[in-house]
């Protein structure tokens, strides 16, 4: 008896961090849900019930069993961290690896940082925001400074974010600092379309993931989730238009 | 020439998007395909006017979903990681940024209007992400019936591989 109600914890404690881990990565709702309640079945826990908003998730193990609560803080985009978490999920319920051995793995993910080196992602962020200007028909001879301006506010996004851990606030000013980027290049002659380099260099801050994630997530039946996750995507455009407004009214 | 261009451009943007949103490294490049394939299906229908804007973003967006689970059933990965990046393209940054720039400037009736454009594109394209999900479902119940859970598939799958070696 003592033994079956440890591994009772075991896999709670197993299914929850699966689910925290998959919801600070920004994996649709449905999906974790689905990912726990899979990972219970293949345990034979038939009856498990979960309830998952973007800022917590509870999870209880069936009518006489115990049931935890997670609070969920920070939300980012990792979709390594889902596709890892995803592994362990269908490894665990095609009995490939034990219970024991799944919470160690995720345990493992959860603390690995397995984002690509900083430099690498601005300079992905400056070339993305670069080649915005062929797809919409900019001119060629903007793309340097779509370039910069798109590298530079990825950059500032970055610090920032570390600095306070307010995502308003970091979007607030990179966007602040690409339009004023922006204006400098028209200003200098190099660079003459002012609205399409902005545009550009906001695409990689812009909340596009969250508007689609709301939007299925209101489909699936989840309308705490699509509500919540749609207002933080409203909040994020409205950082970014705030923060380019303020350039541009001057 | 220009539909090269187009290609080769969307390609390397969407490729760019999957680096930022740390997309598994192997991925990254079929990230890039999804998206530059659900782009040139939205380029073509607009550029020839065969549909709307809102039109083509849903056809492009279906596009992108199907082309995504194509990778995802081949690479057991979830979808997610290949259609997020995919409909970067189509999602209506610059329609955004100009009804926050007409609301800036005090032109209310072009913000809305803006607003509303960029409101219809970004459902549209959530719409097609559905859409093709729930029809590829559809397709593959009815492909392989009793074979509904991921457990038996994975198994299956197990088997399968057992089997060959």
């Amino acid at each position: 008896m003592e033994t079956k109600e440890q591994n009772y914890e075991m896999a709670l404690d197993t299914f929850l961090l699966a689910g925290k881990i998959m919801m600070e990565s920004g994996a649709e709702t449905y999906r974790v849900e689905d990912t726990m309640l899979r990972m219970a079945r293949s345990q034979s826990i038939e009856d498990a019930q979960s309830y998952v908003t973007p800022t917590g998730i509870i999870l209880s193990l069936g009518r006489r069993q115990i049931t935890k609560i997670t609070s969920i803080s920070t939300r980012i985009t990792d979709l390594h961290k889902i596709a890892k978490v995803n592994s362990v999920s269908r490894k665990l319920s095609s009995k490939i690896i034990t219970l024991e051995e799944a919470y160690d793995e995720l345990r493992k993910i959860q603390k690995t940082n397995y984002f690509l080196p900083v430099h690498l992602q601005i300079l992905a962020a400056a070339i993305a925001s670069s080649c915005f200007m062929v797809l919409f028909n900019g001119l060629w001879s903007d793309i340097p400074a779509a370039f910069v301006a798109g590298g530079v506010g990825y950059f500032v996004v970055i610090i920032i974010q570390d600095m306070t851990k307010v995502k308003f606030f970091s979007e607030f000013f990179a966007s602040l600092v690409v339009g004023f980027i922006a204006s400098l290049a028209v200003h200098f002659d190099l660079g003459s379309e002012m609205d399409k380099i902005i545009v550009g260099s906001v695409m990689p801050l812009v909340p596009g993931v969250l508007i689609t994630n709301a939007v299925r997530d209101l489909m699936a039946g989840h309308f705490t989730a699509g509500i919540a996750k749609g207002t933080e995507a409203f909040l994020t455009a409205f950082a970014i238009g705030s923060g380019i407004a303020i350039v541009v009214a001057f | 020439m220009e539909i090269f261009l187009q290609l080769l451009f969307s390609f390397i943007f969407t490729a760019c998007f999957g680096v930022i949103f740390n997309a598994p490294t192997k991925a990254i490049p079929y990230c890039g395909l999804v998206g530059s394939i659900g782009w040139i299906v939205y380029y073509v229908l607009m550029d020839y006017g065969v549909t709307t804007e809102v039109q083509s973003s849903f056809i492009g967006a279906f596009i992108v979903a199907i082309v995504a689970q194509v990778f995802a059933r081949r690479f057991k990965m979830p979808m997610i990681i290949f259609n997020v990046s995919g409909i970067i393209p189509l999602v209506p940054g610059g329609i955004a940024y100009n009804t926050m720039r007409n609301i800036v400037e005090l032109d209310y009736n072009l913000g809305i209007q803006n607003g509303m454009r960029a409101f219809m594109i970004s459902g549209a394209i959530a719409m097609g992400l559905v859409f093709a999900e729930v029809i590829i479902q559809l397709v593959m119940r009815m492909f392989n019936k009793g074979k509904t859970s991921m457990q038996t598939y994975a198994r299956a799958k197990r088997r399968e591989k057992g089997g060959h070696l």
